[in-house]
Protein backbone atom coordinates (compact mmCIF):
# COMPACT_ATOMS: atom_id res chain seq x y z
CA UNK A 1 0.00 0.00 0.00
CA UNK A 2 1.62 3.43 -1.30
CA UNK A 3 2.13 6.26 1.50
CA UNK A 4 -0.44 9.39 1.03
CA UNK A 5 0.87 12.59 1.61
CA UNK A 6 -1.89 15.39 2.48
CA UNK A 7 -1.92 18.77 0.94
CA UNK A 8 1.17 19.31 -1.15
CA UNK A 9 0.40 22.62 -2.30
CA UNK A 10 1.41 24.24 0.85
CA UNK A 11 5.06 24.45 3.08
CA UNK A 12 4.81 21.76 5.76
CA UNK A 13 4.11 18.67 3.66
CA UNK A 14 6.47 19.46 1.39
CA UNK A 15 9.22 18.65 4.05
CA UNK A 16 7.53 15.45 3.87
CA UNK A 17 7.54 14.98 -0.01
CA UNK A 18 11.23 16.21 -0.32
CA UNK A 19 12.18 13.53 2.09
CA UNK A 20 10.40 10.81 0.91
CA UNK A 21 11.50 11.79 -2.76
CA UNK A 22 15.13 11.84 -1.12
CA UNK A 23 14.72 8.02 0.22
CA UNK A 24 13.26 6.93 -3.25
CA UNK A 25 10.10 6.24 -1.58
CA UNK A 26 6.65 5.83 -3.39
CA UNK A 27 3.83 7.84 -2.19
CA UNK A 28 0.72 9.48 -3.24
CA UNK A 29 -0.64 12.87 -3.12
CA UNK A 30 -4.02 13.60 -1.69
CA UNK A 31 -5.23 17.78 -2.32
CA UNK A 32 -6.48 19.58 0.94
CA UNK A 33 -7.84 22.77 -0.07
CA UNK A 34 -7.39 25.30 3.08
CA UNK A 35 -8.89 28.13 1.66
CA UNK A 36 -12.26 26.21 1.36
CA UNK A 37 -11.62 24.94 5.46
CA UNK A 38 -11.00 21.37 4.47
CA UNK A 39 -9.12 20.72 7.32
CA UNK A 40 -11.86 21.76 9.75
CA UNK A 41 -13.92 18.90 8.23
CA UNK A 42 -14.91 16.10 10.45
CA UNK A 43 -13.05 13.58 8.39
CA UNK A 44 -9.75 15.52 8.25
CA UNK A 45 -10.28 15.96 12.01
CA UNK A 46 -10.07 12.17 12.56
CA UNK A 47 -6.29 11.81 11.16
CA UNK A 48 -5.48 15.41 12.42
CA UNK A 49 -6.85 16.72 15.40
CA UNK A 50 -5.23 20.13 15.11
CA UNK A 51 -6.39 20.70 11.93
CA UNK A 52 -2.99 21.31 10.08
CA UNK A 53 -0.96 20.05 7.32
CA UNK A 54 0.34 17.22 6.47
CA UNK A 55 -0.92 14.06 7.32
CA UNK A 56 0.50 10.88 5.84
CA UNK A 57 -1.25 7.71 5.78
CA UNK A 58 1.08 4.91 5.52
CA UNK A 59 -0.74 1.22 5.55
CA UNK A 60 -2.75 1.25 9.28
CA UNK A 61 -0.55 4.09 10.40
CA UNK A 62 -1.52 7.94 10.56
CA UNK A 63 1.20 10.23 11.00
CA UNK A 64 1.51 14.31 11.45
CA UNK A 65 4.07 17.24 12.67
CA UNK A 66 6.18 17.38 9.25
CA UNK A 67 9.05 16.93 10.99
CA UNK A 68 7.96 13.84 12.91
CA UNK A 69 7.16 12.56 10.08
CA UNK A 70 10.27 13.38 8.41
CA UNK A 71 12.67 11.69 11.31
CA UNK A 72 10.48 8.62 10.76
CA UNK A 73 11.03 8.33 6.86
CA UNK A 74 14.99 9.55 7.60
CA UNK A 75 15.24 6.39 10.31
CA UNK A 76 13.20 3.94 8.49
CA UNK A 77 14.94 3.63 5.53
CA UNK A 78 18.27 4.74 6.74
CA UNK A 79 20.07 2.59 4.83
CA UNK A 80 18.71 3.57 1.66
CA UNK A 81 19.66 6.26 -1.07
CA UNK A 82 20.75 10.08 0.83
CA UNK A 83 21.85 9.39 4.73
CA UNK A 84 19.83 12.35 6.14
CA UNK A 85 20.76 12.09 9.86
CA UNK A 86 24.36 11.53 9.94
CA UNK A 87 26.45 8.62 10.80
CA UNK A 88 27.03 8.55 14.78
CA UNK A 89 24.70 9.40 17.62
CA UNK A 90 26.67 12.25 17.83
CA UNK A 91 26.18 13.59 13.94
CA UNK A 92 22.53 12.49 14.74
CA UNK A 93 22.97 15.21 17.83
CA UNK A 94 23.82 17.97 15.78
CA UNK A 95 21.01 16.86 13.33
CA UNK A 96 18.86 17.14 15.84
CA UNK A 97 20.01 20.32 17.04
CA UNK A 98 20.12 21.96 13.99
CA UNK A 99 16.45 20.61 13.57
CA UNK A 100 15.55 22.29 16.90
CA UNK A 101 17.03 25.52 15.74
CA UNK A 102 15.05 25.35 12.72
CA UNK A 103 12.20 24.92 14.35
CA UNK A 104 12.21 27.21 17.57
CA UNK A 105 13.84 29.88 15.97
CA UNK A 106 14.08 30.13 12.30
CA UNK A 107 10.12 28.87 12.07
CA UNK A 108 8.38 31.23 14.02
CA UNK A 109 9.37 34.70 12.37
CA UNK A 110 9.42 33.17 8.84
CA UNK A 111 5.90 31.56 9.30
CA UNK A 112 4.66 35.09 10.20
CA UNK A 113 6.25 37.00 7.04
CA UNK A 114 4.82 34.08 4.73
CA UNK A 115 1.59 34.05 6.33
CA UNK A 116 0.88 37.83 6.00
CA UNK A 117 2.84 38.46 3.30
CA UNK A 118 1.98 36.02 0.50
CA UNK A 119 -1.08 34.19 2.14
CA UNK A 120 -2.45 37.43 3.71
CA UNK A 121 -4.36 38.94 0.36
CA UNK A 122 -5.91 35.73 0.30
CA UNK A 123 -7.53 35.63 3.81
CA UNK A 124 -7.92 39.17 4.35
CA UNK A 125 -5.02 39.63 6.38
CA UNK A 126 -3.70 43.47 6.44
CA UNK A 127 -0.33 43.19 7.73
CA UNK A 128 1.23 45.88 10.40
CA UNK A 129 4.31 47.00 9.22
CA UNK A 130 5.83 47.22 12.73
CA UNK A 131 4.83 43.69 13.48
CA UNK A 132 6.48 42.87 9.70
CA UNK A 133 9.40 44.67 10.36
CA UNK A 134 10.25 42.88 13.97
CA UNK A 135 9.59 39.40 12.47
CA UNK A 136 11.69 40.43 10.09
CA UNK A 137 14.89 41.26 12.24
CA UNK A 138 14.20 38.33 14.31
CA UNK A 139 15.17 36.25 11.38
CA UNK A 140 18.30 38.56 10.07
CA UNK A 141 19.55 37.85 14.18
CA UNK A 142 19.00 33.75 13.10
CA UNK A 143 20.04 34.70 9.55
CA UNK A 144 23.53 36.05 10.90
CA UNK A 145 24.01 33.15 13.14
CA UNK A 146 23.64 30.54 10.26
CA UNK A 147 26.30 32.69 8.40
CA UNK A 148 28.76 31.97 10.62
CA UNK A 149 27.95 28.57 11.70
CA UNK A 150 28.04 28.25 7.56
CA UNK A 151 31.78 29.89 7.36
CA UNK A 152 32.58 27.30 8.98
CA UNK A 153 30.31 24.13 8.00
CA UNK A 154 29.49 23.12 4.48
CA UNK A 155 25.38 22.39 6.16
CA UNK A 156 24.13 23.04 9.20
CA UNK A 157 24.41 19.75 11.33
CA UNK A 158 28.28 19.31 9.92
CA UNK A 159 30.04 18.76 6.33
CA UNK A 160 26.64 16.20 5.42
CA UNK A 161 23.33 17.17 4.07
CA UNK A 162 21.07 16.37 6.82
CA UNK A 163 17.13 16.72 7.77
CA UNK A 164 18.10 20.28 9.55
CA UNK A 165 19.15 21.43 6.28
CA UNK A 166 16.15 20.01 4.50
CA UNK A 167 14.12 21.26 6.70
CA UNK A 168 14.41 24.76 5.49
CA UNK A 169 13.81 24.40 2.20
CA UNK A 170 9.48 24.87 2.12
CA UNK A 171 9.48 28.48 3.58
CA UNK A 172 12.96 29.63 2.71
CA UNK A 173 11.71 28.92 -1.09
CA UNK A 174 9.33 31.83 -0.70
CA UNK A 175 12.47 34.49 0.68
CA UNK A 176 13.61 33.85 -2.68
CA UNK A 177 10.35 34.18 -4.62
CA UNK A 178 7.42 36.65 -5.10
CA UNK A 179 8.07 37.66 -1.43
CA UNK A 180 10.51 40.35 -2.34
CA UNK A 181 12.95 39.48 0.50
CA UNK A 182 15.58 37.42 -1.52
CA UNK A 183 18.23 39.87 -0.54
CA UNK A 184 17.98 38.22 3.17
CA UNK A 185 19.53 35.18 1.66
CA UNK A 186 21.64 37.05 -0.67
CA UNK A 187 23.59 39.73 1.65
CA UNK A 188 25.02 36.85 3.84
CA UNK A 189 27.26 35.12 1.47
CA UNK A 190 27.49 31.78 2.97
CA UNK A 191 23.73 31.20 4.06
CA UNK A 192 23.38 32.21 -0.40
CA UNK A 193 25.78 29.53 -0.94
CA UNK A 194 24.68 27.02 1.40
CA UNK A 195 20.81 27.90 -0.36
CA UNK A 196 21.99 27.37 -3.62
CA UNK A 197 23.75 24.03 -3.17
CA UNK A 198 20.07 22.61 -0.93
CA UNK A 199 17.86 23.79 -3.00
CA UNK A 200 19.46 23.13 -6.97
CA UNK A 201 19.28 18.70 -5.42
CA UNK A 202 17.11 17.07 -7.80
CA UNK A 203 14.22 16.20 -4.92
CA UNK A 204 13.79 19.68 -4.47
CA UNK A 205 13.02 20.75 -8.05
CA UNK A 206 11.02 17.82 -8.45
CA UNK A 207 8.93 18.99 -5.54
CA UNK A 208 8.67 22.50 -7.56
CA UNK A 209 7.55 21.56 -10.74
CA UNK A 210 5.13 19.33 -9.40
CA UNK A 211 3.33 21.36 -6.68
CA UNK A 212 4.33 24.82 -7.69
CA UNK A 213 2.02 26.02 -4.50
CA UNK A 214 2.09 30.36 -3.96
CA UNK A 215 5.81 30.33 -4.67
CA UNK B 1 35.37 13.71 31.88
CA UNK B 2 31.53 13.43 32.67
CA UNK B 3 28.42 14.87 31.49
CA UNK B 4 28.39 18.69 32.07
CA UNK B 5 24.58 20.35 31.53
CA UNK B 6 25.11 24.40 31.65
CA UNK B 7 21.83 26.12 32.62
CA UNK B 8 19.67 26.81 35.38
CA UNK B 9 17.30 24.36 37.65
CA UNK B 10 14.49 26.77 37.45
CA UNK B 11 14.59 26.91 33.73
CA UNK B 12 11.34 24.98 31.98
CA UNK B 13 14.20 23.59 29.16
CA UNK B 14 16.83 22.81 31.74
CA UNK B 15 14.74 21.22 33.35
CA UNK B 16 13.65 19.06 30.45
CA UNK B 17 16.80 17.48 30.00
CA UNK B 18 17.55 17.07 33.62
CA UNK B 19 14.32 15.02 33.97
CA UNK B 20 15.22 12.79 31.07
CA UNK B 21 19.02 12.36 32.36
CA UNK B 22 17.51 11.34 35.82
CA UNK B 23 15.01 8.83 34.25
CA UNK B 24 18.17 7.52 32.23
CA UNK B 25 20.43 7.21 35.21
CA UNK B 26 23.37 9.40 33.55
CA UNK B 27 25.17 10.97 35.74
CA UNK B 28 26.48 14.39 35.58
CA UNK B 29 27.04 17.83 37.03
CA UNK B 30 25.32 21.16 37.14
CA UNK B 31 26.85 24.35 35.81
CA UNK B 32 24.92 27.23 36.98
CA UNK B 33 24.37 29.90 34.46
CA UNK B 34 23.83 33.12 35.61
CA UNK B 35 20.77 34.00 33.70
CA UNK B 36 19.89 37.33 36.05
CA UNK B 37 23.80 38.80 35.06
CA UNK B 38 23.21 37.56 31.60
CA UNK B 39 25.32 34.99 31.37
CA UNK B 40 24.13 33.59 28.50
CA UNK B 41 25.17 36.44 26.22
CA UNK B 42 28.64 36.60 27.12
CA UNK B 43 31.62 35.11 24.83
CA UNK B 44 32.39 32.14 26.70
CA UNK B 45 28.83 30.95 26.65
CA UNK B 46 27.88 31.91 22.61
CA UNK B 47 30.87 29.84 21.86
CA UNK B 48 28.94 26.75 23.37
CA UNK B 49 25.43 27.94 21.88
CA UNK B 50 25.32 30.92 19.66
CA UNK B 51 21.75 31.33 20.28
CA UNK B 52 22.67 32.21 23.85
CA UNK B 53 19.83 30.43 25.37
CA UNK B 54 20.37 27.31 28.07
CA UNK B 55 20.50 24.42 28.46
CA UNK B 56 24.10 23.07 26.86
CA UNK B 57 24.98 19.43 26.74
CA UNK B 58 28.96 18.66 26.89
CA UNK B 59 29.72 15.43 26.54
CA UNK B 60 33.21 14.19 25.78
CA UNK B 61 33.81 15.90 22.31
CA UNK B 62 29.72 16.56 21.24
CA UNK B 63 28.18 20.33 22.37
CA UNK B 64 24.82 20.28 22.15
CA UNK B 65 22.12 22.78 22.77
CA UNK B 66 18.11 22.75 22.02
CA UNK B 67 16.53 20.53 24.87
CA UNK B 68 14.59 18.31 22.72
CA UNK B 69 17.76 17.44 20.69
CA UNK B 70 19.29 16.54 23.87
CA UNK B 71 17.18 14.72 25.54
CA UNK B 72 16.76 12.14 22.19
CA UNK B 73 20.54 12.47 22.13
CA UNK B 74 20.23 10.89 26.04
CA UNK B 75 17.52 8.82 25.06
CA UNK B 76 19.59 7.13 22.22
CA UNK B 77 23.14 7.34 23.91
CA UNK B 78 21.91 6.00 27.47
CA UNK B 79 19.61 3.50 26.49
CA UNK B 80 20.52 0.52 28.45
CA UNK B 81 18.34 -2.68 28.13
CA UNK B 82 16.81 -3.00 31.52
CA UNK B 83 15.68 0.57 31.12
CA UNK B 84 12.65 1.59 28.69
CA UNK B 85 13.17 3.09 26.02
CA UNK B 86 12.01 6.44 25.97
CA UNK B 87 11.75 6.84 22.13
CA UNK B 88 10.30 3.00 21.99
CA UNK B 89 12.47 2.10 18.83
CA UNK B 90 12.10 -1.02 18.55
CA UNK B 91 8.62 -0.57 17.51
CA UNK B 92 7.33 1.30 14.43
CA UNK B 93 3.88 1.86 15.60
CA UNK B 94 5.27 2.83 18.79
CA UNK B 95 8.18 5.21 17.78
CA UNK B 96 5.90 6.69 15.44
CA UNK B 97 3.47 7.53 18.40
CA UNK B 98 6.55 9.04 20.01
CA UNK B 99 7.60 11.33 17.52
CA UNK B 100 4.19 12.95 16.44
CA UNK B 101 2.88 13.74 19.73
CA UNK B 102 7.05 14.78 20.43
CA UNK B 103 6.33 17.28 18.32
CA UNK B 104 2.34 18.51 19.67
CA UNK B 105 4.35 19.14 22.69
CA UNK B 106 6.99 21.63 20.69
CA UNK B 107 4.47 22.89 18.25
CA UNK B 108 1.13 23.31 20.04
CA UNK B 109 1.40 22.66 23.89
CA UNK B 110 4.71 25.12 24.33
CA UNK B 111 3.77 28.30 21.98
CA UNK B 112 0.45 28.08 24.16
CA UNK B 113 2.17 27.81 27.42
CA UNK B 114 5.34 29.68 27.13
CA UNK B 115 3.33 33.34 26.91
CA UNK B 116 1.28 32.02 29.90
CA UNK B 117 4.49 31.09 32.21
CA UNK B 118 6.84 34.15 31.41
CA UNK B 119 3.75 36.72 31.94
CA UNK B 120 2.98 35.35 35.35
CA UNK B 121 5.87 34.21 36.85
CA UNK B 122 9.14 35.87 34.39
CA UNK B 123 7.78 39.74 34.13
CA UNK B 124 7.15 40.29 37.82
CA UNK B 125 10.80 39.18 37.86
CA UNK B 126 12.10 42.27 35.37
CA UNK B 127 9.65 44.51 37.22
CA UNK B 128 6.48 44.21 35.04
CA UNK B 129 3.11 43.92 35.29
CA UNK B 130 1.69 40.44 33.46
CA UNK B 131 -0.20 41.38 30.66
CA UNK B 132 -3.77 39.92 30.91
CA UNK B 133 -4.78 39.90 27.31
CA UNK B 134 -1.33 37.98 26.39
CA UNK B 135 -2.72 35.09 28.96
CA UNK B 136 -6.34 35.59 28.49
CA UNK B 137 -5.22 34.59 24.26
CA UNK B 138 -3.25 31.87 24.96
CA UNK B 139 -5.47 29.55 28.10
CA UNK B 140 -7.92 29.70 24.96
CA UNK B 141 -5.51 28.27 22.97
CA UNK B 142 -4.11 25.80 25.44
CA UNK B 143 -8.14 24.57 26.63
CA UNK B 144 -7.99 23.59 22.80
CA UNK B 145 -4.51 21.68 22.90
CA UNK B 146 -6.01 20.38 26.22
CA UNK B 147 -9.39 19.09 24.43
CA UNK B 148 -7.27 16.96 22.19
CA UNK B 149 -5.42 15.57 24.91
CA UNK B 150 -8.45 14.96 27.51
CA UNK B 151 -9.94 12.94 24.08
CA UNK B 152 -6.73 11.18 23.16
CA UNK B 153 -5.96 10.03 27.22
CA UNK B 154 -9.53 8.25 27.42
CA UNK B 155 -7.89 5.75 24.33
CA UNK B 156 -4.42 5.71 25.79
CA UNK B 157 -2.82 5.71 28.96
CA UNK B 158 0.15 7.92 28.10
CA UNK B 159 0.01 10.28 24.59
CA UNK B 160 2.13 7.95 22.60
CA UNK B 161 0.32 4.76 23.95
CA UNK B 162 0.41 3.11 27.29
CA UNK B 163 3.72 3.52 27.71
CA UNK B 164 5.54 6.42 29.47
CA UNK B 165 7.85 8.43 26.42
CA UNK B 166 9.69 11.55 25.49
CA UNK B 167 6.37 12.69 24.77
CA UNK B 168 5.23 12.94 27.68
CA UNK B 169 8.28 14.07 29.42
CA UNK B 170 8.61 16.93 27.54
CA UNK B 171 5.54 18.44 29.04
CA UNK B 172 6.95 17.94 32.76
CA UNK B 173 8.33 21.48 33.23
CA UNK B 174 5.55 23.79 31.58
CA UNK B 175 2.82 21.61 33.27
CA UNK B 176 4.50 22.13 36.68
CA UNK B 177 4.61 25.83 36.62
CA UNK B 178 1.31 25.96 34.92
CA UNK B 179 -0.47 24.19 37.90
CA UNK B 180 1.43 26.87 40.59
CA UNK B 181 -0.66 29.46 38.09
CA UNK B 182 -4.23 30.63 38.68
CA UNK B 183 -5.60 29.00 36.04
CA UNK B 184 -4.65 25.09 37.17
CA UNK B 185 -8.19 24.08 36.42
CA UNK B 186 -7.20 24.06 33.01
CA UNK B 187 -5.77 20.75 33.95
CA UNK B 188 -8.04 19.31 37.02
CA UNK B 189 -11.14 20.44 34.65
CA UNK B 190 -10.20 17.46 33.01
CA UNK B 191 -9.93 14.13 34.28
CA UNK B 192 -7.60 12.15 32.07
CA UNK B 193 -5.11 14.92 31.94
CA UNK B 194 -5.22 15.19 35.40
CA UNK B 195 -4.67 11.81 36.12
CA UNK B 196 -2.16 11.70 33.36
CA UNK B 197 -0.19 14.85 34.95
CA UNK B 198 -0.83 13.15 38.83
CA UNK B 199 0.58 9.59 37.81
CA UNK B 200 3.93 11.57 35.93
CA UNK B 201 4.59 13.49 39.05
CA UNK B 202 5.17 10.30 40.80
CA UNK B 203 8.02 9.21 39.06
CA UNK B 204 11.70 9.54 40.86
CA UNK B 205 13.02 11.98 38.11
CA UNK B 206 10.38 14.50 38.29
CA UNK B 207 10.53 14.50 41.77
CA UNK B 208 13.72 15.38 42.15
CA UNK B 209 13.88 18.37 39.79
CA UNK B 210 10.66 19.99 41.32
CA UNK B 211 13.16 20.43 44.13
CA UNK B 212 14.75 23.00 41.97
CA UNK B 213 12.02 24.81 40.85
CA UNK B 214 11.31 27.77 42.18
CA UNK B 215 11.12 31.45 40.66
CA UNK B 216 13.79 33.74 42.81
CA UNK B 217 16.49 36.02 42.13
Amino acid sequence: MVVKVYGPDYPSPKRALVCLIEKGVEFETVGVDLFKGEHKAPEYLKLQPFRSLPVVQDGDYTLFESRAIIRYYAEKYKDQRTELLGKTIEERGLVEQWLEVEAHNFHPPIYDLVLKIVYGPFIGLTPDPKQLKESEDKLCQVLDIYEERLSKSKYLAGDFFSLADLSHLPFTQYLVGKMGKEYLIRDRKHVSGWWDDISSRPSWKKVLELWPGLY
Amino acid sequence: MGVKLYGHPMSSCTVRVMACLYEKGVEFELVPVNMFAGEQKMPDFLAKNPFGKIPVLEDGDLTIFESRAITEYISKKYHAPATDDLLRSDSPEESIAVRVWVEVESHHFQPAMSPIIFQHFVAPLQGKAPDQAIIDDHLAKLAGVLDVYEARLGKTKYLAGDFFSLADLHHFPYMFYLMKTPWAAAVTDRPRVKAWWEGMCGREAFKKVAEGMKFEK
